[in-house]
């Protein structure tokens, strides 16, 4: 066993470093992509289930114990359906429009880390990466709106265009103010900077800028309470009328992909992402709860756990924003809150006061 | 000073933290559901479901083909055709429910003078092939003698409000 182990080392060894480098990039991208597509697929699950419980219903509990088997299920069904090609729609455009989805919200997870330096590739503008990607993740919708030549498909798009702009830019300041706040935009610097205990965690200066950042995220990801790109009660489906089978699924996929990622970003911008919230408690140092105050990939997962929470909760709890108020919470409430905001915090960075930026 | 307090009461959510409270709440509550298969829904004894013809003890059949159901019946579903059997008995020789015209009104068991025909509380019950929906009087006797103790059970339980 341990000579094959020793040939395989030796074997890989003598590989020339670039095609070393690619291949490790492509196993991190496959257990990254594997681990995020099971995440989305018990996610759909869990939404089922979760929203269920808080109607005073079971939710789907026939495919396997709990459930667990439904997403299999789901995903035969779509994968056996035909993709049904319109035909006055745009060919081209109508099928890399899911790609376009499905990619930007995967692709986003590169520059998310893990754990302390487990990372795909730990650039130095990850947040203008991150920024950029999830902008990019609009014309996805747009463009499957247009080429679907449908008007309820057409109306789906121009509603989300318009609102993930709007939403954009207060997500965009709230993240400016953890910029100011980390002075880095590697986000394993951001997460760094908020060692030491709880109180260091970006939550607490940042609270606003925390509050509205996880509400643009929901906005930015089409979730209630504000799916008007969707609206079943009004346009159908919105953008994605059109499609069915495998494209439909991509478009699901992505929505899914989506939520873990505004999650995981929320974690790390605001919750010191791997950090344990019992860092610092040298009480607990030496006693049997000692893991606990581990920084560990754990902690990590149980952050986008509670993001993921909330993301359902809201939609069980709340009915769908009226476009005009949409618009008036993005343009008159969260960009002035962000801006008042960032003016204080550069303020008190500049004049080293409070007791977080000294 | 209600304008700030409002204005301020909106800005911390108080409204919302309230909503998503309630559906914490519910979302601990026990549910409603009921996994059916495996449970089902009290029903009353006085459950009008599928038909049965019932015996008496010595196993002779009840019917007495006194046609009284077949005139009471108000969506025509009952039809009788009878004749004296050797023992001097008036008998059925054929007693056919269409199930698709019955409306389950029970009329037909209110009428019996003799409680031949009863409504069971089965309500699991299909067709497969067009003519099934006929309940002649053999399937009739059927499932009569199969659920018998279950019939009487029902009748029982319901003897003191009649």
């Amino acid at each position: 066993m341990t000579q094959t182990l020793h040939e395989l080392r030796a074997y890989w060894d003598a590989l020339p470093p670039a095609l070393q480098l690619t291949l490790q990039s492509i196993g991190g991208i496959m257990v990254i992509m594997i681990c995020l597509i099971l995440a989305v697929a018990y996610m759909t699950l869990a939404e089922r289930r979760i929203i269920g419980f808080m109607q005073v219903r079971l939710g789907p509990n026939r495919v396997g114990p709990w459930g667990l088997l439904q997403p299999f299920a789901d995903v035969l069904k779509l994968v056996f359906k035909e993709v049904i090609l319109p035909s006055s729609a745009n060919k081209f455009l109508f099928i890399i429009a899911p790609i376009i989805s499905i990619a930007t919200a995967f692709a986003a997870w590169a520059v998310i880390p893990f754990s302390n330096g487990v990372i795909l590739s730990n650039i130095n503008a990850g947040l203008l990466y991150i920024l950029a990607l999830t902008s990019f993740s609009v014309y996805g919708v747009i463009l499957s709106g247009w080429a679907s030549n449908s008007k309820y498909a057409f109306l789906g798009a121009m509603r989300s265009a318009a609102q993930m702009v709007a939403y954009e830019i207060a997500m965009g300041f709230a993240l400016v103010g953890v910029l100011m706040a980390s002075q880095s935009l590697n986000l394993n610097d951001i997460v760094l900077g908020q060692s030491g205990n709880i109180g260091h965690w970006y939550l607490w200066p940042l609270l606003p800028l925390f509050v509205i950042y996880f509400i643009s995220g929901v906005a930015e990801t089409n979730r209630m309470p504000f799916d008007v790109a969707e609206g079943e009660s009004e346009i159908v489906a919105g953008f994605h009328v059109e499609y069915s089978g495998t494209a439909f699924a991509a478009f699901f996929l992505a929505e899914y992909a989506n939520m873990i990622l505004i999650s995981a970003l929320a974690s790390i911008m605001f919750w010191g992402g791997w950090l344990s919230p019992f860092q610092g408690w040298h009480a607990l140092q030496g006693t049997f709860l000692g893991f606990l105050t581990a920084a560990s990939f754990i902690w990590f997962a149980v952050k986008i756990g509670i993001f993921l929470y909330a993301f359902l909760w809201l939609r069980a709890t709340f009915p769908r924003y009226r476009y005009d108020q949409i618009m008036r919470l993005g343009w008159k409430v969260f960009i002035p809150i962000t801006i008042l905001w960032l003016v204080l915090e550069g303020a008190a960075i500049v004049l080293k006061i409070g007791p977080w930026f000294v | 000073m209600n304008a700030l307090r409002s204005w301020v009461k909106s800005l911390l959510l108080v409204e919302l933290f309230k909503g998503m409270g309630l559906t914490l709440r519910v979302f601990f509550a026990p549910k409603v559901t009921i996994r059916y298969p495996e449970e089902n829904t009290p029903k009353s004894p006085r459950y009008r479901g599928l038909h049965a013809q019932r015996r008496y003890a010595n196993g002779e059949e009840r019917c007495i083909a006194c046609k009284l159901c077949e005139a009471v019946c108000p969506a025509l579903a009952i039809t009788i055709d009878s004749e004296q059997r050797e023992d001097g008995t008036r008998r059925t020789t054929r007693y056919d429910i269409d199930l698709f015209k019955c409306i389950y009104c029970g009329f037909c068991e209110e009428a019996c003078p003799v409680d031949a025909i009863v409504e069971t509380s089965i309500t699991e019950f299909h067709f497969e092939k067009r003519g099934e929906q006929i309940m002649t009087k053999e399937k009739l006797l059927a499932v009569g003698d199969r659920f018998e103790a279950q019939i009487a059970a029902e009748r029982a339980a319901d003897a003191p409000y009649r």
